[in-house]
């Protein structure tokens, strides 16, 4: 793939598990601890000015990929590497340089921001810690904020609780960008709002991301929402990529079962509804991983050796990669047929 | 057309005027206003709106399950000719459940943690069809076959934290079906589950009804899954509805303004790669407590004019089959 001159962030075969605390019976019977494998070698590219888009189901691995990406929790294997600087082995003064440059974005504007700060408090309090500003400059700095995110002045000395959740939000958004960050990563930073106000916090982002020149990990769970606002995808199952590329090219031209099926379910107004579900089952455990292919259970193309070797990437497109012994050639249902 | 009687003898459930209003220091909030709509049989009603709008608690205030300090303060509730409103809790407490089920959100905070699936099924239809234990439990088993869960014999015993949200929402939706009523109300039934499960319970549901012939009220904030799944849909916006029509022909040729911006503001998926930005509605959700004169929506209508404080908000009614509370603005714009 690139190499990593060009590109601004990268990760490279993150692993990432979790253990269940043991119970008394367990420890006393000496069994080893089970294993929740959250990440399961997952690589990322991310360039410059561009917005890359992770979608999947809840337990596919999503949010532990960008918790993992500024350690706030350590990965167990893998590398990563921001502007070419390996994050994994960086002291803790590079590590909060790197932080400062890669900033998250929650999903709950309600819980992410201190409900006792006031929105200048709030806003100026990152640059503050960091030295950014000094006292005097950061009330120059609020406000190129709250204009950047389209916010009146006046909200600068009110507190969460007064705002909606919309304004929340732009609130944490002109927090993070108080560091003046190359990447931002929104995990499902849009997913709690109303249609309305989503679609004025999706052109913010996309306004901000082409002003800025930003590098945007973009996480959510909602198909449309991802293929809009990102140029590439990369979809997401049980901890493993299981295929990424350019978005309409994903999206259109599908070569993975599981990123059909998820097509294939996204309600629109204009698809009629099947009357079979695009897939059946559930994502399986993340404790027990099934062997060979982790989508055999589900999957209608599964053949004998999907049970037996876990599939390779298959380079379809130029850039366009799937993680399937089948292949099958699909046309998503889901959105052609309708032009 | 069908003759005027035929309809009223199908229709189930009729509502008219329905207002209800949270009590505050200053009077009343209002959470719905003069709503109207009706259900016949066999029929999908989808409501649409954003948070807030009033949607979820007209649903409850159905089954007069309004949460304090909220009440219906006027309107009435026609159930197969009878108004609910005025009947005793006793026997509203013999329609609900039976002849009217509800399925909400959050299948974790419906279901008893400390009871069995099992037993949460069987106690309904002891309770509400006098079975014995043993026929209750054939039924049950039955059920949970019926609702896609793999080994259901097996499953009864088991608590509800043992289940997945999705099998949850399917043992939900077996209580719910347990006493065949002929009334769904469905409460976001989808929102808290992944697209590939949502897909699979609203297909489940789908098949019931055709197996049934049971009507539903599906209430969702996702245009889409209203879409596929209604055969009318209702828009509400603020507490009123705004406008109410034949799903398709509702949301291809939208009438009222805001119906008219929601549609715009949703991503669409099969416009991937084609990058122009979208169109929001301009502004701030309303705020109860602060509504304009007239139409509700008038602070963020592009088509916003002197005659908007003294709209009625009633659908115009000239045509049944598709109205609008907007009088100035229909689907090609200004009239």
């Amino acid at each position: 793939m690139s190499g990593s001159g060009s590109a601004l962030l990268e990760v490279r075969d993150l692993f990432k598990y979790f253990f269940k605390k043991p119970s008394l019976l367990e420890r006393l019977s000496r069994k080893p601890k089970s294993r929740l494998v959250a990440l399961d070698g997952i690589s990322l590219t991310l360039n410059e000015n561009e917005t890359l888009g992770l979608v999947g189901e809840s337990g596919s691995g999503k949010s532990t990929t960008a918790r993992c990406i500024v350690r706030l929790y350590e990965p167990d294997n893998g590398a990563i590497f921001f502007q070419g600087q390996d994050v994994l082995s960086a002291a803790a003064e590079q590590l909060r340089a790197i932080r400062r440059e890669v900033q998250l974005i929650y999903q709950d504007p309600y819980t992410s921001l201190n409900p006792r700060m006031t929105v200048r408090t709030a806003i100026s309090e990152p640059a503050r810690v960091h030295g950014m500003v000094d006292r005097a400059g950061s009330d120059s700095l609020v406000e190129e904020l709250l204009d950047r995110v389209s916010l009146p002045l006046t909200v600068a000395d009110l507190r969460p609780r007064a705002l909606s959740g919309g304004q929340r939000q732009r609130v944490a958004i002109a927090r993070a960008l108080s560091l003046r960050p190359k990447v931002i990563i929104a995990d499902e930073a849009v997913s709690a709002l109303d249609v309305s106000i989503q679609a004025q916090m999706l052109n913010l982002f996309d306004k901000l991301c082409k002003g800025l020149g930003l590098g945007m990990i973009f996480i959510a769970h909602q198909l449309s929402v991802i293929a809009h606002i990102s140029q590439r995808v990369a979809i997401m199952y049980l901890g493993r990529i299981v295929e990424t590329g350019p978005t309409p090219e994903v999206f259109l031209r599908p070569r993975h079962p599981y990123t059909d099926a998820l097509l294939r379910a996204h309600p629109t107004i204009e698809s009629q509804r099947n009357r079979t579900p695009a897939l059946s089952g559930e994502i399986p455990s993340p404790y027990a991983i099934p062997e060979g292919c982790r989508f055999n259970t589900r999957c209608r193309y599964a053949e004998k050796r999907c049970f037996i070797e876990d599939p390779d990437p298959t380079e379809v497109s130029p850039g366009h990669f799937s993680w399937c012994h089948v292949l099958p050639e699909l046309k998503s249902e889901g959105i052609s047929g309708k032009k | 057309m069908r003759k005027q009687s035929e309809a009223m003898e199908a229709l189930l459930l009729k509502v008219d005027d329905l207002t209800i209003g949270f009590a505050d220091r200053r009077g009343f909030l209002l959470a719905a206003n003069r709503v109207s709509f009706s259900v016949p049989k066999d029929h999908t009603l989808g409501m649409v709106g954003e948070s807030g709008c009033g949607k979820s608690v007209t649903l409850r205030s159905l089954l007069g399950l309004v949460p304090y300090p909220g009440e219906v303060i006027a309107g009435s509730i026609m159930w197969m000719g009878r108004d609910l409103r005025g009947v005793s809790k006793k026997k509203l407490e013999q329609i609900r459940g039976k002849d009217i089920s509800m399925i909400f959100q959050d299948p974790t905070s419906c279901l008893n943690p400390v009871f069995s699936v099992g037993d949460q099924i069987t106690e309904m239809l002891r309770l509400k069809l006098y079975m014995s234990r043993q026929k209750a439990y054939a039924r049950a088993v039955e059920l949970l076959d019926r609702v896609g869960i793999p080994s259901p014999k097996l499953r009864l015993t088991d608590y509800p934290h043992q289940l997945s949200g999705g099998m949850r929402q399917r043992v939900m939706i077996a209580i719910a079906i347990a006493s065949q009523p002929k009334l769904l109300l469905a409460d976001e039934p989808t929102t808290a589950l992944d697209v590939t499960i949502q897909d699979q319970i609203l297909s489940l549901l789908a098949e019931i009804r055709e197996e049934t012939g049971m009507s539903m009220i599906l209430v969702s904030h996702d245009v889409g899954v209203v879409a596929q799944n209604s055969d009318e849909v209702a828009v509400m916006y603020a507490g009123y509805l705004v406008e109410r029509g034949r799903a398709q022909e509702l949301l291809h040729r939208p009438r009222h303004p805001y119906t008219q911006g929601l549609l715009k503001a949703i991503p669409k998926i099969d416009q991937v790669g084609e990058g122009g930005p979208l169109v929001p509605i301009r502004g701030q959700p309303p705020n109860l407590a602060d509504l304009p004169q007239g139409c509700p929506f008038q602070p963020r209508c592009r088509f916003m004019n002197e005659g908007c404080s003294t709209v009625s908000m009633e659908l115009n009614r000239q045509e049944p089959e598709h109205g609008s509370a907007c009088p100035f603005v229909d689907e090609g714009g200004m009239r």
